[in-house]
């Protein structure tokens, strides 16, 4: 392997794992819970095996919402973390999970300055059948997308990024199943080995990885009064996601028992596939494009090539 | 002393609910009310009143379980002749309307049948909810709902244990009838779900039509899993949970559960064993909304009931 094709990348000393964002999305939560309880015994494993440590900031994002199980109480957390939403007035109404993604941002960031966390992994669950779903930032994100690679799994490119986000389903809000819990223990641990690895200056070989990029979500089909939905997933793209939708391929399923078909011109991957919490967001589910994604070698930078980091994050706002 | 050997007589069966949203979030049926409300063509058979109804519109609204208490246990007899107007509970309000229009519970003016829509998270698949053993009338229903579904399955769940049963929205009737499907997460809407749901309503309603036409329905049994025990989770001296369903019972409802078989997944990896005396048939394996009501799954053991013949009076 040509050594120069290496690409150097600043060290990963400040790692965040973030769950209950969503407070009825139980995975994250028992198992930052779980992390919380047993940090100390991680800490002095990474003493005893000479590798060099991983601050692991473990958080739990939503408290309120945990204490009554609930997806949020005022607001959507998920969606508080805009550059306007972050730095506007703050009235003394402002919703809770406003207050609380100040107050986040503080201790995760803030936001596009040389003190935020170098990476963040957001925990959650979804009731679609989706398997262990990476949701990355950008496909110019080599450290996720090397990531991701190792952990083998499904990756989908979310145009509003915020961090990374972990999605396993398929699990219903309120619940703990242990296959979906033990699921993201395991990435979580896979995630935070290879982030030490990286830091104690293993190389990571280049390659390639198909990720998903979203297009368009579709809705359900609705009264034109009561805006009450008249058709569920159809039986046949229930379950289906990360499968191929072609054109005419069944959406719906009327409550008369027609069939809707999909009237897009391309083949598109369907995800989130009746999620609980986007029936109020008006989506039955989300579309996609998959693409390969090439990605060179990495390794950490030595100290000679640290520069002081010119960490633009770019101003994200939310479409 | 009833003697299987005589018909039992049953007015005619006339007035009829059909009762969705008893939880705000349970699709199923806020779905299929909504439907029959609009166009009820498919719910009315021939000397049959069959009336759909939301019971708990504010939790539908909200799409969640219940707004101040759970309506399905609101029905006792301190909530139903409670005073206080506007200062009880929504709940509370709303089962003494319920208790009017379709009661009063335990009068001869009460409606003869309620179904009560139900979904559950738990692997249940059809399930009727019978809440007296010797509800002749229930049984040759369920019998005959059994035999219309086969191959598939619907099952008789039978929640008579003086300390687990409670008082629920469709026990204002003569023969209350509870339908739970699953395995459904609350706010989502499964077409599987909804379509089984349909069809047991539909074989209901045409046993009360054939019923009232004057059928006698013979003899029967009926196998059904009597309720016995509720299983907590482990917790920790706070109340925490501090294990999981095990992933050999996770979804393994109404399958045998024997001592020494797995039942817990602590969240550092070990299994906490089930230690009664003999085999169980778990049901209501981890369903959402019990975690609050400190259940993790019930216990059951099979019975077959027996109903005598039964024709309209």
């Amino acid at each position: 392997m040509e050594v120069d094709q290496v690409v150097p990348l600043p060290r990963l000393p400040r790692v965040a794992v973030c769950g209950g964002t969503h407070g009825n999305e139980l995975s994250g939560v028992y198992l930052v819970r779980e992390l919380l309880k047993l940090q100390r015994e991680v800490m002095k494993k990474e003493q005893e095996e000479d590798l060099k440590p991983a601050s692991v900031l473990l958080v739990l994002s939503n408290p309120r919402a945990m204490q009554q199980c609930r997806r949020y109480v005022d607001t959507d957390l998920n969606r508080c973390f805009t550059h306007a939403t972050l730095n506007g007035p703050l009235s003394d109404m402002a919703p809770y999970e406003i207050i609380r993604s100040r107050e986040l941002n503080a201790l995760l960031g803030p936001k596009g300055s040389p003190a935020a966390v170098d990476l963040v992994c957001d925990l959650h669950n979804t009731t679609a059948n989706m398997g262990l779903c990476f949701i990355a930032y950008s496909d110019c994100d080599w450290i996720c997308l090397h990531i991701f690679r190792h952990l083998q799994c499904v990756i989908t490119l979310n145009l509003n990024p915020r961090s990374a986000a972990m999605e396993i389903g398929p699990q219903p809000h309120g619940v703990v199943r242990s296959n979906i819990y033990t699921a993201m223990k395991v990435g979580v641990q896979h995630m935070l080995d290879w982030v030490r690895l990286f830091n104690s200056g293993n190389v990571f070989e280049g390659g390639f990885v198909d990720v998903f990029t979203m297009v368009k979500h579709i809705d359900y089909p609705r009264d034109s009064e009561t805006r009450n939905i008249t058709a569920a997933i159809h039986p046949c793209l229930q379950d289906r996601d990360f499968c191929l939708l072609h054109p005419e391929d069944p959406l719906f399923q009327t409550f008369s028992g027609q069939t809707v078909r999909y009237k897009g011109t391309e083949p598109l991957y369907p995800f989130f596939i009746n999620e609980c919490a986007y029936y109020e967001k008006g989506i039955a589910l989300s579309l996609a494009r998959k693409r390969r994604v090439t990605i060179p070698a990495i390794r950490v930078q030595t100290e000679q090539e640290q520069q002081p980091n010119e960490q633009g994050f770019a101003s994200e706002e939310e479409e | 002393m009833s003697s299987y050997n005589n018909t039992a007589r049953f007015s005619e069966a006339r007035r009829v609910a059909i009762f969705g949203g008893t939880h705000g979030n349970e699709m199923s049926g806020v779905t299929l009310v909504n439907l029959w409300t609009k166009n009820g063509a498919e719910i009315q058979r021939k000397a049959v009143e069959a009336v759909p109804f939301i019971t708990n519109p504010k939790a539908v609204e909200k799409c969640t379980r219940y707004v101040d208490t759970d309506l399905n246990r609101a029905f006792t007899p301190e909530n139903l002749s409670a005073p206080g107007g506007n200062n009880l509970p929504y709940e509370v309000l709303r089962a003494q309307e319920i208790n009017r229009i379709f009661g009063p519970k335990g009068s001869p003016e009460a409606y003869d049948v309620i179904f009560d829509l139900h979904n559950t998270t738990s692997n249940m698949g059809c399930t009727l909810i019978l809440e007296s053993s010797k509800d002749y009338f229930n049984l040759q229903m369920m019998n005959y709902i059994k035999k219309a579904m086969a191959p598939a399955s619907c099952l008789v769940l039978l929640n008579e244990h003086p300390l687990l049963k409670y008082s629920t929205s469709r026990s204002v009737a003569k023969h209350p009838v509870g339908l739970e499907v699953g395995p459904q997460p609350q706010g989502v809407l499964r077409s599987n779900i909804f379509e089984a749901m349909r069809v047991i309503l539909k074989h209901a309603l045409d046993f009360i039509e054939l019923f009232n036409e004057g059928v006698e329905f013979p003899p029967c049994t009926v196998e059904v899993f009597r309720v016995l025990e509720r299983i907590d989770y482990p917790r920790d001296a706070n109340g925490n949970i501090i294990a999981m369903v095990h992933p050999n019972l996770q979804d393994c409802d109404w399958e045998p559960l024997n001592p020494g078989d797995p039942m817990f997944q602590t969240f550092d990896g070990k299994t906490i064993h089930y230690q009664g005396s003999g085999t169980v048939y778990p049901t209501f394996i981890n369903e959402a909304a019990y975690y609050e009501k400190q259940q993790a799954f019930i216990t059951t053991r099979r019975e077959t009931l027996v109903a005598s013949a039964i024709k309209k009076a």
